[in-house]
């Protein structure tokens, strides 16, 4: 049975990760809320920002996610009104708002710090906004009980930032957000300074106050668990430009480039430099002791005979051959990690290749040791093809 | 753990705590004993005298210290004293002001601007510290005359903020420093102008820092001697410090007076530094501690 909010956390994510899909009927396409149009921004010789646009629908959840210097928090920060652009636009709804102030925006915005105001109490600082925007004390009483609700914050309202654990500020941050209720919410990696069973727990918060609240949000992170599970859409930067967007697991799945499919997912994809070949009616992409069926379907035309590629597989889809199947490569085990449900081998194919991660079972595991030679195959289809100089995806589409 | 080892601990940490006691208490004896010698000879009306023993016990005790220091029922003697009083409570407070005053934008724009000459200008204050100010007696005494402001309180104060706002600029400078640029960031996103933000945020947080400052800025204005004594020559200009060294002159020292006046000059003092505690303390630690 379909729970009915269920139901309708699908059909938005749906409607809401494909613009370019025509919507139903019952669900209009909606409007952009945040649009950036050639946005270019330097800090003295240091170029940013090399040119990005960043749409963002009514009521999604875009995540931007790349490593540091990305320029992913850069570009939030130019939506927030905290740095100005060389070049480019930003509107948010109808409002160009590129050179506004950030007071002018109506943007709300979650810091990595939190950055509570540390003489004022937890109530002060959500109240904070609103009276600067002489918002009636009517009003603020009601926003602020109403978020501290939402929040669980009832108890620590009068209470001073300094006596709040991580966690607390971090969700008093959250909620001086939260009463503002902006166009459009910016979060600059909030979850970094938690501890990792807080982080979970927060995790889930989020997307669970996002979907209450169907608030358009703008999430930086450089965490790709963060990224995959919170997004609608995600946006992967990478050296100041847009490497790829869509829903994160059309990224997952098809990395448009070898960056995208190295830095999403984890452990980290095996890449062999091989040459593609015919046996039969397979193609087969060979090198560095790797001997990988790829799917021709997936990249047609591209498929020529001794053309040098990378070859791109997770570990996920390299696992232990079973009797009869194509054997991909011979792991040679340098150290198992066991994690309970299943285990991840380090190794190298050949001592003169790449080192090499692949996933084993649980019982495997167990049975499997170090110096072990380990037979492996290869998911069929799983397989990732890409230009050795230019780094893009080979596939068909 | 075994009980006889647990008692054993036990006994340490009440060993320890005793001996950390009776250190402090012997500070605490090190740093009363001339205090307490200057009530004793404040209420003996002799002053100092050779019958009193190592303990600082007043031989008949009284107040006619005090009374003379206050003009011995003559009111033009009060009158003058109080002024004299005045003189240093206002030059001090007024510095104080002055130091925060111009220390405070000048501070803020140091930590936080990026801007042509700001090095230097630290350099340059920094510089200014590293001179006496005895040695700039002479001059400052030349420049206050040509400005007819020898024997002012206004004088005063504009060369004790010569070296208090210097002190302030760096105090403060650090203390915005210690301020994270993200909360001024989140109330301008929160809807503050940047100067509202300065006012908001900034300031209120600063406000240990700049408690302290101020009140150094106080003290070393109130405590200062040489170049009042120097600056001022009318006795109804005169502030405290003149005034009390006026009785250890040349023509015999009343130190009985002396003391009395070395209390009533303290009392000020000591009534702000008890008000202004908890600042002090949380302005001492501030930065130390992570909000």
């Amino acid at each position: 049975m379909t729970l009915p909010h269920e139901q309708l956390s699908t059909s938005v994510s749906v409607a809401s990760a494909s613009s370019e899909v025509s919507a139903p009927a019952t669900a209009p396409k909606r409007k952009l809320r945040c649009s950036v149009r050639g946005a270019k921004k330097s800090f003295g010789q240091n170029p940013i920002l090399r040119g990005v646009d960043l749409d963002i629908e009514e009521g999604a959840f875009a995540v931007l996610v790349g490593p540091s210097g990305c320029g992913k928090s850069t570009l939030l920060r130019l939506v927030a009104g905290l740095e100005e652009l060389d070049e480019g636009t930003i509107h948010l709804g109808e409002r160009d708002v590129t050179h506004a102030p950030p007071r002018d925006r109506d943007v709300a915005m979650v810091f990595q710090s939190y950055a509570l105001y540390p003489h004022l109490s937890v109530r002060e600082n959500l109240a904070f906004g609103l009276k600067l925007r002489k918002t009636s004390d009517k009003d603020i009483d009601e926003r602020v009980r109403e978020a501290s609700k939402m929040l669980s914050l009832g108890e620590l309202l009068d209470r001073m930032p300094k006596q709040l654990s991580g966690g607390q500020k971090q969700r008093v941050a959250m909620g001086r957000a939260i009463v503002r209720r902006p166009q459009i919410f910016l979060f600059d990696e909030p979850l970094s300074n938690l501890d990792a069973a807080l982080r979970a727990e927060v995790r889930v918060e989020i997307r669970r106050n996002h979907d209450q609240l169907r608030a358009t949000t703008l999430y930086v992170t450089h965490d790709q668990v963060e990224a995959m599970t919170l997004a609608d859409t995600l946006w992967v930067m990478n050296g100041g430009v847009v490497e790829q967007k869509g829903t994160p697991l059309d990224v997952y799945e098809r990395p448009r480039s070898e960056f995208v499919a190295g830095f999403l997912g984890s452990p980290q994809m095996n890449f062999f430099d091989a040459k593609l070949e015919k046996e039969g009616d397979r193609w087969l992409a060979i090198g560095e002791g790797a001997r990988i069926a790829i799917g021709e379907e997936r990249f047609g035309a591209a498929l020529t005979e001794g053309r040098t590629v990378r070859a791109g597989v997770r570990p996920h889809d390299l696992v232990r051959a079973e009797e009869g199947q194509p054997i991909a490569g011979n792991l040679h085990v340098e150290i198992i990690e066991a994690l309970g449900f299943e285990a991840i081998a380090h190794g190298w194919l050949t001592a003169s290749g790449p080192r090499v991660i692949a996933r084993l079972d649980a019982d495997e595991a167990r049975k499997a040791k170090s110096g072990d030679s380990i037979p492996l195959a290869v998911t069929p289809g799983s397989a990732h093809l890409f230009d050795p100089k230019t780094g893009l995806a080979l596939d068909a589409k | 753990m075994s009980n006889a080892s647990r008692s054993e601990r036990n006994r340490l940490e009440f060993l320890e705590s005793g001996v950390i006691h009776a250190l402090l208490i012997a500070a605490v004896l090190f740093a009363l004993y001339p205090l307490l010698w200057v009530v004793s000879i404040a209420l003996s009306p002799g002053g100092i005298s050779t019958s009193h023993g190592a303990l600082p016990l007043p031989t008949h005790p009284s107040l006619w210290n005090f009374h003379a220091l206050l003009g011995k029922g003559s009111s033009a003697r009060a009158w003058l004293f109080g002024r004299q009083l005045a003189n240093s409570i206002i030059v001090a407070v007024a510095t104080a002001v002055t130091a925060i005053g111009v220390a405070i934008p000048a501070a803020y724009a140091l930590a936080r601007f990026d801007f042509v000459g700001a090095k230097t200008g630290m350099r340059t204050l920094l510089a200014t510290q590293m001179f006496p100010a005895v040695a700039s007696a002479v001059p400052l005494y030349l420049l206050l005359d040509a400005l007819h402001l020898l024997d002012s309180r206004a004088g005063l104060v504009l060369v004790y903020a010569s070296t208090a706002v210097p002190f302030a600029i760096f105090q403060l400078r650090g203390a915005f420093l210690a301020i994270p640029v993200d909360i001024e960031e989140a109330a301008m996103v929160d809807g503050a102008t940047r100067t509202e933000a300065f006012w908001r945020v900034v300031l209120p947080a600063a406000r240990p820092a700049i408690a302290v400052t101020a009140l150094y800025a106080f003290m070393s204005a109130y405590n200062e001697f040489i170049l009042a004594a120097t600056l001022l020559s009318r006795e109804s200009a005169f502030t405290l410090p003149v005034v009390l060294q006026r009785y250890v002159g040349e023509h015999g020292a009343a130190w009985g007076i002396f003391a009395a006046g070395a209390i009533v000059v303290s009392l000020p003092v000591m009534a702000l530094f008890y008000y202004a505690q908890r600042h002090l303390v949380s302005g001492l630690t501030a930065g130390g501690v992570k909000g």
